[in-house]
């Protein structure tokens, strides 16, 4: 029941600051943009990285997510609030980390067609890819959320968080990135399974062990 | 009994620095050349046993981070702050060895086989849990999320091998005195050893400077009632 209550919160904080959200999309779509001037106006090499290009933008992106998420519970005291109702810590960090999830999902989704446009990488089946996005998005938030939690209440917040997370999700890079691209340029030699499989124990392993140990991150 | 503890420290360190000039005159001088690399294998006598013991360290500061929440002692945020220290420092320089034996063996400085990129990761995994001790004024908060941290950071350690291995691998099997010839076992050995002393020394300086610093911080009022004494 508090977890419900916590996703409505958090859903509906992410909704009454939407424009924020449209300002991080703008983010991930000028990296977009900026990546291809890594590469040159070669379009089958931009072909070839686009699946990469799309989840460097995501995780870039991510990182402005992830720390707004807990600004607004550091003004006033807000988290210290709500764990003084009692509200259970595991509540609140699950519901943080699902409305991060849906936030960053829709994120990777509104970049699809841009990715498609700006590389012309050919579309590919719709339900793999959000199926790929949902699992990617919920490895950078289920970790990504325990790390925001710490680094909002430190100084130099805005280097710590990118310094802590990025080493930790490069399994979820490699494996987004690898099925992506196996979803975009085809998958003769059927490794897509694999790589799904990779996400998912990502995902259950870390959602688990963050969820167990956030009480003591707010708590202490 | 402060300054036994202290000399305890350097022993230990005098004993590895020892068996580490022992055992690498031995590996230099008298064991024989190896017949495919030749002089440059010789670097294996250091490579290897900074391998396993920069493992050792991480481990031992993971065992920290466990020790640090479920029991909460101040000597364990200190060992595990030495321990995190020790261990990036001897990561990073088996990255910097491994590089000068890739570039005559494998001709290049760099390679993103399993190994050598989980082990830079890992060097930047604990690198930014150090950063955010630094940034972190209140002790109690700084024992409580490095140990958190580093206790995440661990456990993504086999998933980055695993992920970094399916997506691409040239790395020869580790070495281990099972798999080199019995010629080359002995320098190996000690300084594996040497290594181990002189790293048990650096850990145990480096606690007792992380525990001055949270005396200094700590008193008075100390924060918890609950925690025992820093050391």
């Amino acid at each position: 029941m508090q977890l419900v209550a916590a996703v409505h919160k958090d859903l509906l904080l992410q909704w009454r600051g939407r424009a924020q959200a449209i300002a991080i999309f703008v983010f991930g779509a000028t990296s977009l943009l900026l990546f291809s001037f890594a590469i040159g106006p070669n379009a089958e090499a931009l072909r070839q990285h686009a699946a990469g290009f799309i989840w460097l933008a995501l995780l870039l992106s991510s990182t402005l997510t992830l720390a707004e998420s807990f600004q607004s519970e550091m003004e006033e005291h807000a988290l210290e609030g709500l764990l003084l109702l009692p509200a259970d810590a595991r509540a609140l960090y699950y519901g943080k980390a699902l409305a991060n999830w849906a936030q960053l999902t829709l994120l990777g989704v509104a970049l699809v067609p841009l990715t498609v446009v700006l590389y012309d990488a050919p579309l590919p089946r719709a339900g793999g890819l959000l199926g790929i996005i949902m699992l990617g998005a919920a490895g950078l938030s289920g970790p990504g959320t325990l790390y925001a939690a710490m680094t909002s209440q430190t100084r130099a917040q805005q280097t710590l968080l990118p310094l802590l997370l990025f080493p930790l999700v490069v399994p979820v890079l490699l494996a987004s990135v690898k099925a992506t691209s196996l979803l975009i340029l085809g998958d003769p030699m059927g490794q897509l399974r694999s790589w799904t499989i990779l996400l998912v124990c990502f995902d259950a392993i870390h959602w688990s062990v963050c969820g167990l140990l956030f009480d003591r991150v707010v708590e202490d | 009994m402060e300054r036994n503890g202290e000399m305890r420290a350097y022993v230990l360190g005098a004993i590895g620095v020892a068996l580490l000039v022992w055992g690498s005159w031995w590996g230099l001088f008298w064991a024989p050349r190896e017949s495919f690399m030749g002089d440059v294998q010789r670097i294996m006598y250091v490579h290897v046993p900074v391998a396993w013991n920069a493992m050792l360290a991480l481990t031992f500061a993971f065992a920290c981070a466990l020790a640090s929440l479920l029991r909460g002692g101040w000597k364990w945020d200190s060992r595990l702050e030495a321990a995190m220290e020790v261990g990036v420092a001897l990561a990073v320089l088996l990255c910097i060895l491994g590089s000068i034996w890739a570039k005559p063996t494998w001709g290049v400085w760099w390679d993103w086989d399993p190994r050598l990129t989980t082990t830079a990761i890992m060097v930047s995994a604990f690198a930014g849990i150090l950063a955010l001790r630094h940034f972190v004024d209140d002790p109690v908060k700084r024992a409580t999320w490095s140990a958190v941290a580093a206790i995440v950071a661990f456990v993504d350690v086999p998933i980055v091998y695993f992920s970094v291995r399916w997506w691409n691998s040239l790395h020869q099997l580790q070495s281990s005195p099972e798999t080199v010839s019995r010629a080359f076992h002995w320098p190996l050995r000690i300084n594996a050893f040497g290594i181990l002393f002189l790293m048990a020394g650096m850990i145990d300086l480096r606690a007792r400077v992380a525990a001055l610093r949270l005396e200094g911080e700590l008193a008075p009022p100390l924060p918890e009632s609950g925690r025992e004494g820093v050391r």
